[in-house]
C-alpha cells in the first residue's frame, strides 16, 4: 500500500525521467501536476469534471441542456452547497450539526405561520424565518457550550425535536405558500438560477470569512488547538456559538428557498439527507472530520460533483437503489484519493 | 485613589511593578498555590525555580489572567487588579510565552506570530503586511526558518519555540514579559539567540520579566534575581549574585533526600 503512495510520490516529487527527447514536456507537465497536486480542492475537481465529461457524453441530448443545467445546479448543487458552508465552519471548529436539516424543514413554517396566522408581512416573515435559524442555532451552540454537551449528541436531539414540531404543527400535511410570498420567492429560489446565483455569492462571502478575516482564523485555531487557542486569547465558546448560528440560518435559508422550489411546504421535506450531502460534500472537499483544516472551495466543488451523480443518474434513468451504491463508491474513491495526495502534499512539503 | 501625577515618588517608593500579594489555588483536591508572595521591579529580570508540579506555571497563568486565584490578590503599576483574561492582562502590559507555545499547528508562521493581534485593513487581514513583519522580526532575532507561509506544524521544536517567543516579544508593547521554559526544546545555538534577547530587554530597561527556567546555569547567568517555588510557596529569594548553582542544586537535592526517605518510611511500614 505504502509502496503505490511512493511510486506515485516520485513520479510527481522528481523532475526528470528518462533521457531523450520529450523529457522536457514530461519535465513540465510533471511540474505542473506537482503544484496541482498540491492545491487541496485538487483531486475533487479532477472528479467533478470526468463526471461532467462522462455523463456529457454517454447521454448528450439531455445532460447538457439548460433545463438540465438549472435542475442540476440550482435544484440539487445549490441546497448541498449552502448546508455545506456551515457544516465547513462547523466541522473546522471541532463541531458538528446534524440538525440542520431539520432547521430546514421547519423555517418555512415559520414565515407561513406568521404570514398567514398573524399577518405579519411577507418580508418579515421570510426575515423571521431566518431568525428562527439563527435562534436554532443558538441552542445547538448553548448546549453544546455552556453545558457542556458534544455537538453530535446536542444536534441528534434538536433535530429530533424540530422534526416532531414540523410534524406536530403542520399536522403533518403540506402546507401551501401563502400568495403574498411569492414576489420575494422568486429571487429567492423560482427564477432558474436564482438558487445556485446565491450559493456562489455565499460561497464567495464565507470563503473570504473563511481565509481572510479574524473569524476564519479564530475557527481554525478553536478546531486545531482549542487549548492554544484560548491561552491566546481566543474565546473559542463564542466561536462555536457563531458558526452554529452561520449554520442554523444558512439552514433556514435553504428551508425557505427549496419551499418556493418546490412550491410547498413539506414537513418531510429537508432532514438528514441534504445535512449527510452537506457534510460528504466537506469532506471530499477536503474538510477534516477532526477539525483545524478545510475549505469552503472545496465543499462547493464536493457538492457540485454529488449534485453531478445524483443529476446524472437521474438523467440516465438509472434505478435510484443502485445510484446508492455508486454514491457510496464515489464517496471512498474521492476520499482515498484525497488521503492519498495529502500524504504526497506531506512528503512534498518535507522535501 | 488614582496617584497625583505630581507626586511621582510615592509611586516609585512603592516601587514594583507587579506584586503578588498571598495568591492560592487549588484544583478540586491537588493544592497548586499555598501562599505565594513575589514582587517584580521595574526592568528587573526574575528567575522563577523549581521542581516539576512546584506550581510554576500555574502561577505565570495566574499573572497572564488565564485562570483566576482562589485568594490573594495581584498588583500592577501599585493598582490592585483582577484579571478575568488573557485580553485584559494584555491591555495592562502583561504578555505570555506559554510553556506549551499556543500555536495552532495548522495556521502559517506569520498567522501564529499575530494571533489575536491581528494587522486589519477594514474587516479583512493584512497578511502582506503581516507576512512581512514576521519575516523582519525572525530576521531580526536570526531565527532561520524556510518561511512564513509554512504551517508552523512543519518546524522543529525550536523554531516553534523561537516563533512564540517572537509573537510576544515584538508584536506587543508588554511592560511585563512571562516566558515559561522558554528554552525547553532548544538546542546552545538557539538558545543562545534568546537569551541575547532578553539581555536587549533588559538593557532597554521598560520591560520587566519573569523567567522559568530548569537549567540553573541559565538561570543565573540571565537573572537579576532568583526566586525558588517549592510546594506552592517562595521559599528563597535572593540576588542572582548571593547564590550560586551549587546552592540551588543542594536545596533541591535537599528536597529529593527528604522524599526519598519518606517514601522509605512508607515501604517499610507495612514491613
Amino acid at each position: 500500500m505504502s509502496e503505490t503512495t511512493e511510486q506515485t510520490g516520485r513520479l510527481i516529487g522528481e523532475p526528470g525521467g528518462g533521457p531523450g527527447p520529450g523529457s522536457s514536456i514530461g519535465d513540465i507537465l510533471r511540474n505542473w501536476l506537482g503544484v496541482f497536486a498540491r492545491q487541496r480542492e485538487a483531486t475533487i475537481f479532477v472528479v467533478a469534471i470526468a463526471l461532467f465529461v462522462y455523463f456529457g457524453l454517454s447521454d448528450t441530448s439531455s445532460f447538457i441542456s439548460q433545463s438540465n443545467a438549472i435542475n442540476l445546479f440550482s435544484a440539487f448543487a445549490a441546497p448541498i452547497i449552502i448546508i455545506a458552508i456551515g457544516e465547513v465552519l462547523l466541522l473546522i471548529c471541532g463541531e458538528i450539526d446534524l440538525s440542520v436539516g431539520f432547521i430546514y424543514t421547519f423555517a418555512p413554517f415559520i414565515m407561513f405561520f406568521m404570514n398567514e396566522y398573524y399577518g405579519v408581512p411577507a418580508w418579515l416573515s421570510i426575515v423571521l424565518a431566518l431568525v428562527f435559524g439563527l435562534v436554532a442555532g443558538w441552542v445547538n451552540g448553548f448546549i453544546t457550550v455552556a453545558l457542556g454537551v458534544p455537538s453530535f449528541i446536542t444536534t441528534l436531539g434538536t433535530g429530533f425535536i424540530l422534526a416532531g414540531l414540523a410534524l406536530v404543527l403542520s399536522h403533518a400535511e403540506p402546507h401551501p405558500l401563502p400568495p403574498a410570498t411569492l414576489t420575494i420567492g422568486k429571487y429567492l429560489a423560482t427564477d432558474g438560477w436564482a438558487q445556485f446565483i446565491w450559493a456562489v455569492i455565499l460561497v464567495a462571502i464565507f470563503h473570504v470569512v473563511l481565509t481572510r478575516t479574524r473569524w476564519g482564523l479564530y475557527t481554525i485555531s478553536t478546531g486545531g488547538n482549542a487549548l492554544g487557542a484560548r491561552e491566546a486569547g481566543i474565546n473559542i465558546g463564542r466561536i462555536k456559538y457563531g458558526n452554529f448560528m452561520i449554520t442554523g440560518l444558512l439552514g433556514a435559508f435553504v428551508g425557505v428557498q427549496v419551499a418556493f422550489y418546490t412550491n410547498d411546504i413539506d414537513p418531510l421535506a429537508g432532514g438528514y439527507q441534504p445535512m449527510f450531502y452537506a457534510v460528504t460534500a466537506a469532506v471530499i472537499g477536503g474538510t477534516a472530520m477532526l477539525g483545524g483544516s478545510g475549505t469552503i472551495l472545496g465543499a462547493f466543488i464536493g457538492a457540485i460533483v454529488l449534485a453531478a451523480l445524483l443529476d446524472g443518474f437521474d438523467v440516465q434513468g438509472i434505478n435510484a437503489n443502485s445510484v446508492q451504491i455508486v454514491f457510496g463508491a464515489a464517496i471512498l474513491i474521492a476520499m482515498v484519493g484525497n488521503v492519498q495526495l495529502a500524504r504526497i502534499r506531506e512528503r512534498g512539503r518535507m522535501v | 485613589m488614582t496617584s497625583q501625577p505630581e507626586q511621582p515618588a510615592a509611586v516609585a517608593a512603592a516601587g514594583d511593578v507587579l506584586r503578588v500579594e498571598h495568591v492560592s489555588k487549588r484544583f478540586g483536591p491537588v493544592t497548586a498555590l499555598t501562599d505565594i508572595n513575589m514582587r517584580l521591579a521595574p526592568g528587573e529580570v526574575l528567575g522563577l525555580l523549581g521542581d516539576n508540579g512546584a506550581g510554576k506555571s500555574t502561577l505565570i497563568k495566574i499573572i497572564c489572567g488565564f485562570q483566576q486565584p482562589d485568594s490573594g490578590r495581584l498588583i500592577v503599576d501599585g493598582q490592585e487588579v483582577v484579571l478575568k483574561s488573557v485580553d485584559q492582562a494584555r491591555a495592562l502590559g502583561i504578555d505570555v510565552v506559554y510553556q506549551d507555545l499556543a500555536l495552532i499547528n495548522q495556521l502559517s508562521v506569520y498567522h501564529n506570530m499575530f494571533l489575536k493581534r491581528e494587522k486589519l485593513r477594514g474587516p479583512l487581514l493584512s497578511n502582506r503586511s503581516m507576512r512581512d513583519t514576521a519575516r523582519s522580526y525572525l530576521s531580526d532575532m536570526g531565527i532561520n526558518i524556510p518561511s512564513v507561509d509554512v504551517p508552523v506544524a512543519s518546524l522543529s521544536g525550536g523554531q516553534r519555540q523561537a516563533i512564540a517567543i517572537a509573537r510576544t516579544v515584538y508584536s506587543s508593547d508588554a511592560k511585563i514579559l512571562l516566558l515559561d521554559e522558554p528554552l525547553a526544546a532548544m538546542g546552545a545555538k538557539e538558545a543562545a539567540i534568546i537569551l541575547d534577547l532578553v539581555r536587549d530587554l533588559k538593557q532597554r530597561g521598560d520591560v520587566s520579566v519573569i523567567i522559568i527556567a530548569h537549567n540553573y546555569g541559565q538561570a543565573l547567568e540571565i537573572a537579576d534575581r532568583i526566586n525558588l517555588l517549592q510546594h506552592g510557596e517562595i521559599t528563597l529569594d535572593k540576588a542572582s549574585k548571593d547564590t550560586s548553582v551549587a546552592e540551588l542544586n543542594d536545596i533541591v537535592v535537599a528536597e529529593y533526600r527528604r522524599a526519598l526517605e519518606e517514601r522509605q518510611r512508607q515501604t517499610q511500614r507495612p514491613a
